[in-house]
């Protein structure tokens, strides 16, 4: 009988030879989250990525990208926000997040972080609003204040958004489900990368070509690193990396390595070019990012369903330990 | 001198820190431990599903399942001092050594306990008394205690609507309520081989080891502790075991880690990997004139 | 014992961390065999054979206790010469009526008895022991007479090698030789060893004869009335032992005095010569003082000595009025009205097609419970409403349901298996409607004495006399503490009048005590009530004499002479218990003797010295009329003085050792309703090759009203399941959490399969033997949390003739894989197995199958 094999309440009476488990049971038990959660860290770092490029255009004065990568950040932070409080147990009590801050739990890191970077992207985002408002709000006070705002805003939210597309990472790395544990030394790569790429992405969308320089540079150097720091985890997650290619997470990772690839190249090729090729890289590139969200994600949770993932480094080490 | 979480947590003049010693040699696999757990603390039952595990249809610790007896059926080539079938015929020399192990898991109470650790609410705190327990009301049901958990103890409880504390993280609380007012355990009290001794830690470790060499006397070479350590990756579990066979046979990572361990180093990487980004952004920037 | 025992099984745990060695025997690998340090499977049904090889091992390797067994078993007696073994007739003793199907057993006597069987046996006798005037027994001390008990048990047990040993049971010779060491190494003087039972030995067709076996394996190696010793039966529901005390068995009453019989002893005089005769040794010669206390009890002022103290009024039985012949004769419209207390016969019974059909015939039906159980619901939601067999528009019977209270919601006592009551303290109030049995029966009582109360018949006036005057506390609840003080008893008359006996012996045939169950005197003693004592172990010596109270006289160990020797010493420092103080000049030791206190061990009965007096200084087994233990019974057991191995009522295997294949005396009943397999080679058996045995599992209680109704049980055993060994599954096709069908002449049930290694094949006489592992806890019905088929369908009834035990712990079946037929093509499916089988009513009821 095969451990990969066996299913949850399948009887196995012999140990397995390579390594035993408990029927085939979780060791560990897999994050009770949804789509939600991968989908929360693409959009948080579609959001940080395109604050930090916002705040640039802001200072270098490209309207069409500060205002795309604005409200990129605003609509990212919002849906992020809602797809984790839906995931809550008890959604009702999101703020009870509020009553400590704990350096020990990501969560907490991250709430705290979120808490100082969403009302200013919030506020940059809306800030871009101020041309559709009607005439009279947008010239009278509320309109001059959002006016005034959206600058400092803006900054201060690029200050937090590196903060808030890297976090993430350790808060998949900071449990104990194999595959995220084990990513932890590259995946914070992984993950700003893919935020680079996806905002840089948003931004060859919806910048116009003469804007969106650097969001292309941005773009392929994230990209860049995406590709390097995958590669590289993906050596060192020893057994842990498996899940990462097989079944519906290694579809994911493959998805998103090619479109990163694909959409690197053609922003780097053609990217300063064509309008269209530079929005199909930059979607690409979007496409990519959410991929590796959703891979990783699914890879960790795989690795949490199958005891092996667990219980053969685990016995691997302290075998080494005792010397057997 | 060890390490004591209660005093590290802040209580001022902690009593001894409390816990379990589970000696599965003892026990008969009577389940009587997870029933006076559900009782006591009313926790609700965890479905009807007949899993066919040997005796064990509860499967796992869940959040509706707080103390969980594995059962576990072996033929074992080898003279563990522990009761063997003679299977005439079977096996080819006539004889297969058989044994069914029973063990009663329950929530470690980690020293360094991870789902406390990593807990965004301060829901999971750690008591006067070294152990960790939820608080049900302030509990907002993220979920990341679950994952968090090495031992995958604690889950968050799913159900219809009208459920009791449904969306909540639970576990065993290592009756709390019961210890508080100088009372063992409900599962330890039900418990009637003694299996699951409730006590002082650091004399309930004690107690571990002489019946480690006891049974190692008797011949049980494969007695082992499992948890009593404090060198262990979670700095010694508040609730240990004597266990038969190896850790992963009951379903127990063999060598568990708390996974905040490597927090200051994961943080030391996004740090840099932030820094990254922000570096990259303002290239981004720098290598354009405007 | 773990299994079912699991708190007592605690006491186990601690003797094994002390250095005891468990062997667990059993067809199966349980929850005890664990933790045992030694485990035997056996095929079910053979113990006799094994126990049996025991006594052989003991007997040719001189193993017994040599002193203890001249002292203080029958071993000298000599047999009369008219007795002839089972050995020299084909597995039938001499006595054998062909046509009753039952013996004759004035052979069986004593040389120099002259047996008049008093009484006969079994439930024409009740527990009080035959009578018996041993004053003329011939003994040989030397042991070497051949027709000493000693030699005819020898010869007895000769073809009981390990090879047979292995070829009945199953059990390899080393493993079987590994049992007869350790018990003999743990028996003698320094050490004692302890068998512990239930029902896996008492449900079959012999099950009395299998505690003979061990009991007489304990006499041989001395290891009776000794601490640590014994034969420990281990009961059923919290107070079983006290449902037999104070009976709900229709054949005995309090104290196990015999229910008289219509017709048989006509006189006051002729019952109590059945119980004793008097010039009788023993305590039973004073069963006249316990018979008027009793019924003074009962009817107070208007017993007296002129109306032989109201013995006109007890009930008469006229034969078998056991559960079983009360559920036959529901079938054959003989009984109107019936109450069911506390049972689940629909689904616990053996047979239970036959139960629940039998009910449909009753007019009304009272079920008081905790649950709405099957046995209160069959009329609509039972197995015949799904077969067609039986219509709920057609079943007439009238069905209360009265809701009862349980043990924590009423105060009362428990007897547990040492005769130790423990009082229980009501803890809270029963909920809604809810009510004890003692209120119930209470104003039951007083209803039923309302409207008799102008009656002018005589046959009303036991009821109209009865004493019924509990006291009532603000809820309507009687005083059981009153009932408790009633069963110990008072004095009636004289200076002590109305204060309570503090012992038995106190009693008086003169109409000036009354009590209700003699055995139980004592534990109101002082007006205290000796059974809610507590006191800690710790805070007293290790015997504990003042936890709770133990009938007889709180005694912990019964016939405890025997701890010490014929001299009065204790046989060893280490196994010390009573010993003889001469300077005091009475007994002394932890426990109360089980003695007269002051009689030395020197003492002799004079010639014709009657009742205790008769019983000699070196006579430990008092409540026998010779005083001794015996390992022949010369009367007093249906089915033969010594155990003989016979084949379960249904066996795929031909008895190896007789041509009488199975028990000629077990009580079969010939029906249509009640068809058998074809046992042992007899044509057809081949169609059920394989033994099924029944049983229980921790998580479930009996037949479910107590645990299948609650979610917090019911989810650790969800669903009703067969256990099959690995080799049996795969050759009949059996998946792991898959279906199996069950089929046996009555009726086929479906199971989810457990493939277990648990579970061995047994190999003997070179045939492999399957076992198949039944739980019997699940019903069919529709208000449990967790319902299922159950075990009980697959049985018929045949029953043990001492006890009328069904036989449910082994018998032949098929199985397939797959779930069974439903509504009518399920009886489709036993027909054509009955008539693939061969099967009519005579098969397999053909009691006597030695050929002349
Ligand atoms: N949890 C739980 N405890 C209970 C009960 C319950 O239903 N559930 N019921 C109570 C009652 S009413 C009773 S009477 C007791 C009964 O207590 P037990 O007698 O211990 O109960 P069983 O499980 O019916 O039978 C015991 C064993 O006998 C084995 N057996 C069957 N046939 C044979 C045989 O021929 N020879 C030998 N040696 N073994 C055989 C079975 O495999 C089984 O393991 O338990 C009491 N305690
Ligand atoms: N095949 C097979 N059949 C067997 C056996 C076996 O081993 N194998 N074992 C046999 C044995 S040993 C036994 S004891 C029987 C048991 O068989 P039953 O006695 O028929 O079954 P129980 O389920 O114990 O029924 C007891 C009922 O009493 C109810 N009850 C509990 N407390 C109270 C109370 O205070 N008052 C009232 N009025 N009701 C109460 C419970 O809810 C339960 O429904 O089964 C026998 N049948
Ligand atoms: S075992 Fe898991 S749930 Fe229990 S304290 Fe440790 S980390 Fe927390
Ligand atoms: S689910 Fe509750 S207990 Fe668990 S980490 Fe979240 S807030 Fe804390
Ligand atoms: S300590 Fe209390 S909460 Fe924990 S398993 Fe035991 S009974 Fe349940
Ligand atoms: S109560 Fe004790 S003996 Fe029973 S299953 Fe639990 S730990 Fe084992
Ligand atoms: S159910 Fe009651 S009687 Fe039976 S073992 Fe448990 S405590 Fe004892
Ligand atoms: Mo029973």
């Amino acid at each position: 009988m095969s451990p990969r094999g066996r299913r949850r309440d399948e009887f196995q009476m012999v140990p397995d030879a390579h390594f035993t488990s408990y029927y085939g049971r979780p060791v560990v038990k897999a994050a009770p989250w949804t789509a939600d959660i991968p989908a929360y860290l693409f959009l948080g770092g579609l959001a940080g990525g395109s604050s930090l490029l916002a705040a640039g255009a802001q200072a270098t004065g490209r309207d069409s990208l500060r205002r795309t990568s604005r409200l990129g950040a605003l609509v990212g932070i919002s849906l992020s926000m809602a797809a984790l409080v839906h995931d809550l147990g008890k959604p009702a009590r999101f703020a009870n997040m509020l009553r400590v801050a704990k350096p020990t739990s990501p969560m907490s890191v991250g709430t705290w972080v979120l808490t100082a970077y969403g009302p200013m992207a919030g506020l940059a985002g809306v800030a871009e609003l101020r041309p559709f408002l009607p005439r009279s709000l947008r010239d009278g006070a509320v309109g001059r204040l959002l006016g005034a705002a959206g600058t400092p805003a803006g900054a201060l939210a690029a200050l937090a958004a590196p903060a808030v597309a890297s976090y993430t990472a350790v808060l998949l790395s900071d449990t104990a489900t194999p595959s995220w544990h084990e990513a932890h030394r590259e995946l914070p790569f992984v993950f700003v990368g893919s935020a680079a790429a996806a905002a840089g992405g948003l931004g060859l969308l919806g910048a116009s070509l003469h804007d969106a320089g650097p969001a292309r540079r941005l773009a392929v150097g994230g990209a860049l690193l995406e590709l390097a720091a995958e590669h590289r985890m993906e050596q060192s997650m020893g057994l842990a990396a498996e899940p990462l290619r097989a079944g519906t997470p290694g579809r994911f990772m493959r998805a998103s390595k090619a479109l990163t690839a694909f959409g690197a190249v053609t922003a780097a090729v053609l990217g300063g070019r064509s309008r269209v090729a530079a929005g199909l890289a930059g979607a690409a590139l979007m496409a990519g990012s959410a991929c590796t969200r959703f891979g990783v994600f699914e890879a960790g949770q795989e690795s949490a369903r199958d005891p092996k993932y667990t219980v053969v480094p685990q016995r691997e080490r302290l075998n080494a330990r005792l010397g057997s | 001198m060890t390490y004591d979480p209660a005093t590290a947590s802040g209580w001022v003049d902690a009593p001894a820190r409390k816990g379990f010693f589970t000696d599965t040699s003892v026990c008969i696999g009577c389940k009587a431990c997870e029933v006076a757990c559900k009782e006591w603390n009313a926790v609700p039952d965890d479905g009807m599903s007949f899993l066919g595990s040997s005796y064990d249809n509860t499967g796992a610790l869940g959040a509706s399942t707080w103390r969980h007896v594995a059962f576990i059926e072996q033929k074992k080539p080898v003279d563990l001092g522990m009761p063997s079938t003679a299977r005439p015929g079977a096996d080819g020399d006539g004889r297969a050594d058989f044994r069914w192990l029973m063990e009663s898991d329950v929530c470690k109470h980690c020293t360094h306990a991870a789902c406390l650790d990593v807990c965004p609410t301060g829901s999971l705190f750690r008591t006067e008394f070294g152990t960790v327990v939820v608080q049900d009301e302030i509990c907002n049901g993220c979920g990341y205690c679950v994952p968090a958990c090495p031992f995958g103890v604690i889950d968050r409880r799913i159900g219809e609507k009208d459920t009791p504390k449904v969306g909540v993280a639970q576990k065993c609380t290592l009756c709390y309520d019961r210890i508080g007012e100088g009372l063992e355990p409900a599962c330890a009290k039900a418990c009637p081989t003694k299996s699951i001794q409730f006590g002082d830690l650091d004399e309930l470790r004690e107690r571990a080891q002489s019946r480690v060499d006891v049974l190692h006397a008797a011949g049980v070479h494969d007695a082992k502790l499992y948890g009593e350590s404090e060198g262990d990756g979670v700095g010694g579990m508040g609730a240990f075991f004597l266990l038969l066979d190896e850790p992963e046979v009951y379903g127990l990572p063999p060598d568990p880690v708390v996974t905040t361990k490597d927090l200051p180093a994961m943080w030391k990487k996004a740090g840099l990997a932030a820094l990254t980004l922000l570096a990259g952004a303002v290239a981004a920037f720098a290598g354009s004139g405007s | 014992m773990a299994e079912c025992h699991p708190v007592g099984f605690q006491w186990v745990m601690e003797a094994k961390a002390r250095g005891a060695k468990v062997i667990h025997i059993d067809p199966r690998f349980t929850r005890t065999s664990a933790v045992a340090d030694s485990y035997v499977p056996i095929r079910a049904g053979s113990d006799i054979a094994f126990l049996g090889g025991i006594v052989k091992y003991i007997l040719d390797n001189d193993k017994y206790f040599k002193d203890y067994v001249v002292a203080y078993t029958n071993a000298s007696f000599l047999v009369g010469e008219g007795f002839v073994d089972s050995e020299d007739l084909g597995g039938l003793f001499s006595g054998y009526d062909e046509e009753k199907g039952s013996y004759d057993m004035s052979s069986w006597a004593y040389d120099g008895v002259d047996e008049e069987p008093a009484g006969g046996a079994g439930h024409h006798l009740g527990s009080g022991g035959p009578s018996l005037d041993p004053s003329n027994i011939k003994r040989d001390e030397t042991l070497q007479h051949p027709r000493t008990v000693f030699q005819v048990l020898k010869r007895h047990y000769a073809r009981y090698t390990p090879e047979m040993v292995e070829e009945i049971c199953g059990v390899p010779p080393e493993l079987f030789h590994e049992v007869c060491e350790a018990v003999t190494a743990n028996s003698g003087r320094e050490r004692t060893t302890c068998w512990v039972y239930s029902v896996g030995w008492t449900h079959h067709s012999v099950g009395v004869q299998y505690i003979r076996g061990s009991a007489i394996i304990q006499l041989l190696l001395g290891n009776m009335g000794r601490p640590g010793g014994g034969i420990l039966a281990l009961r059923g529901h919290a107070s079983i032992q006290g449902s037999t005390d104070i009976p709900t068995l229709f054949n005995i009453l309090p104290g196990y005095l015999p229910m008289p019989k219509a017709g048989d002893p006509d006189t006051f005089d002729d019952y109590l010569d059945t119980i004793r005769t008097p010039e009788q040794k023993g305590f039973w010669a004073e069963a006249e003082s316990y018979v008027v206390s009793l019924l003074k009890a009962w009817w107070g002022d208007a017993a007296t000595k002129g109306n032989d103290w109201c013995f006109d009024y007890l009930p008469r039985i006229t034969g078998d009025h056991g559960t079983y012949q009360t559920a036959i004769d529901m079938n054959d419209d003989k009984v109107e009205g019936y109450f069911l207390l506390g049972q689940n016969p629909a689904v616990g019974s053996a047979h239970g097609k036959l139960q629940r059909l039998g009910m449909s015939h009753l007019k009304w039906l009272v079920v008081r419970d905790l649950n709405m159980i099957e046995s209160a619901t069959f009329w609509k939601d039972g197995p015949e409403i799904a077969t067609g067999e039986l219509k709920t528009e057609e079943i007439g019977t009238e069905v209360f349901f009265l809701p009862a209270a349980a043990h924590t919601e009423k105060s009362g006592s428990f007897t547990q298996t040492q005769r130790m009551l423990q009082w229980h303290h009501k803890a809270v109030d029963p909920p809604g409607d809810c009510t004890s049995e003692l209120e119930f029966f209470f104003l039951l009582g007083k209803k039923l004495k309302e409207r008799l109360a102008d009656s002018v018949l005589e046959r009303d006036l036991p009821l109209q006399r009865l004493t019924w005057d509990y006291s009532v506390d603000e809820k309507g609840e009687p005083s059981a503490a009153d009932v408790l003080r009633e069963i110990n008893g008072r004095h009636l008359s004289g200076d002590k009048s109305g204060q309570p006996l503090s012992a038995y012996t106190e009693m008086k045939p003169d109409g000036s005590t009354a009590g209700g169950c003699w055995i139980y005197t004592g534990v109101y003693a002082d007006d205290v009530n000796q059974a809610a004592r507590r006191k800690p172990g710790q805070e007293q010596d290790w015997v504990a004499t003042e936890w709770g109270w133990a009938w007889p006289a709180n005694r912990r160990q019964l016939y405890n002479r025997a701890s010490a020797d014929p001299d009065g010493k204790p046989w060893s420092e280490r196994k010390a218990y009573l010993s003889w103080d001469a300077d005091q000049g009475k007994w002394v030791g932890p426990d109360v003797p089980d003695f007269v206190v002051d009689k030395p061990p020197s003492y002799r009965p004079p010639k014709g010295a009657a009742g205790a007096d008769g019983l000699a200084g070196d006579d430990p087994f008092i409540m026998q009329a010779d005083g001794k233990g015996w390992l022949y019974a010369p009367s007093g057991l249906l089915d033969g003085p010594m155990p003989v191995h016979y084949e379960p009522h249904e066996s795929p295997v031909r008895n190896a050792l007789h041509p009488q294949q199975a028990s000629p005396t077990r009580e079969v009943y010939k029906r249509q309703d009640n068809l058998s397999n074809p046992s042992g080679d007899d044509p057809g058996s081949d169609v059920f090759p394989y033994v099924f045995t029944t049983y229980r599992l921790t998580e479930h209680h009996t037949a479910g009203g107590m645990s299948r109704w609650l979610p917090y049980l019911s989810e650790l055993q969800p669903e009703f399941f067969c256990e099959v060994s690995p080799e049996h599954a795969r050759e009949r096709g059996l998946e792991h959490l898959g279906w199996a069908t069950i089929i046996t002449a009555r009726s086929a049930i479906e199971a989810r399969v457990l493939v277990t290694e648990r579970v061995v094949p047994l190999t003997m006489g070179g045939r492999t033997i399957h076992q198949v592992g039944l739980p019997y806890h699940w019903g069919v019905g529709a208000d449990a949390v967790v319902s299922g088929d159950s075990a009980n369908d697959l049985f018929g009834l045949t029953l043990d003739p001492n006890v009328h035990i069904q036989e449910s712990k082994a018998a032949s079946c098929d199985i397939q894989p797959g779930r069974r037929p439903t509504g009518p093509a399920l009886l489709r499916l036993v027909e054509e197995y009955r008539s693939r089988a061969g099967i009519t009513v005579e098969t397999g009821n053909t009691l006597k199958t030695v050929k002349p």
